[in-house]
């Protein structure tokens, strides 16, 4: 059962085992602490995507051989927006870099439709300030979502 | 399942009435728009209004099942809400479906045409 915490300096954060339904459940569970910052319906959007996708990659990929892996995000509203650390021990990213997520060509032919990579291509698009490292065995992804633009 | 099927004209018209297309289902949504659409009308309608969120992996699971609809079937998509017509239009998406603002819209041309 993901364990939300309220931290004393107006973060939030939950850990979650990395599976489909618990990054659903934890992903719920966080939407429903950000109602308290009165947020449009767009903004709340993008944040909810943008984060199931983060999450999304890290049990697809991080913990591709570690169902158990425990996932970590922290969220902290600033001035600029939230923003997000997500933290997993699974394995590195290829390359030991965030993939770029240059979105596939659409002209071909049907049979030849990308059905994946639109992940990374979506955080890239709507989130700023991405950053990736690892230290002690342990990925850290940094992003800042912008609220109240439009 | 969670898709519920109507046909309409020469059409048939499936409603998804799940609220997340998302990981934790999109390869069962897949699976199951495959076995209600198959051998039924070549014109397929799929009904998003229900649905408020939509992943990538949601995505990719609705570009699958048109793949493999195609070439018999065709299917397009109708009642998109601004989270998942958001998924769509940044991905471009939206150029390679042909998207309907209601189910309704989906069958005015057609009415409209006899």
């Amino acid at each position: 059962m993901p364990q939300l915490q309220n931290l004393n300096n107006n973060s939030f954060r939950i850990t979650f085992p990395g599976k489909p339904l618990a990054v659903r459940s934890a992903l719920a569970q966080m939407m429903e602490q950000l109602t308290a910052l009165d947020l449009s319906d767009h903004d709340r959007g993008n944040i909810e995507l943008v984060l199931a996708e983060a999450m999304n990659n890290i049990v697809e990929h991080a913990y591709i051989d570690t169902p158990d892996g425990m996932v970590e995000l922290q969220i902290t509203p600033t001035y600029n927006g939230l923003v997000c650390h997500l933290r997993d021990e699974g394995v590195p990213m290829p390359e030991g870099k965030a993939p770029s997520g240059s979105p596939a060509p659409l002209d071909c032919d049907t049979e030849e439709l990308p059905e994946g990579g639109f992940g990374w291509f979506l955080i890239r698009d709507l989130a700023h300030d991405l950053n990736y490292t690892r230290i002690s065995g342990k990925n850290l992804l940094s992003f800042r979502i912008s609220v109240g633009a439009t | 399942m969670q898709l519920e099927t109507t046909p309409r004209d020469d059409a048939l018209v499936v409603t998804a009435l799940m609220d997340r297309i998302d990981a934790a289902i999109a390869i069962q949504f897949k699976d199951d728009l495959r076995t209600v659409t198959n051998g039924e009308a070549p014109r397929v309608v799929l009904d998003l209004s229900h649905v408020d969120f939509l992943d990538s992996s949601g995505l990719g699971a609705v570009v699958a099942a048109m793949k493999l609809l195609a070439p018999a079937q065709k299917l397009e998509l109708a009642g998109l809400g601004p989270n998942v017509e958001k998924v769509f239009r940044l991905t471009r998406m939206d150029s390679v479906f042909t998207i309907h603002s209601t189910v309704d819209a989906a069958f005015d041309g057609v009415a409209k045409a006899s």
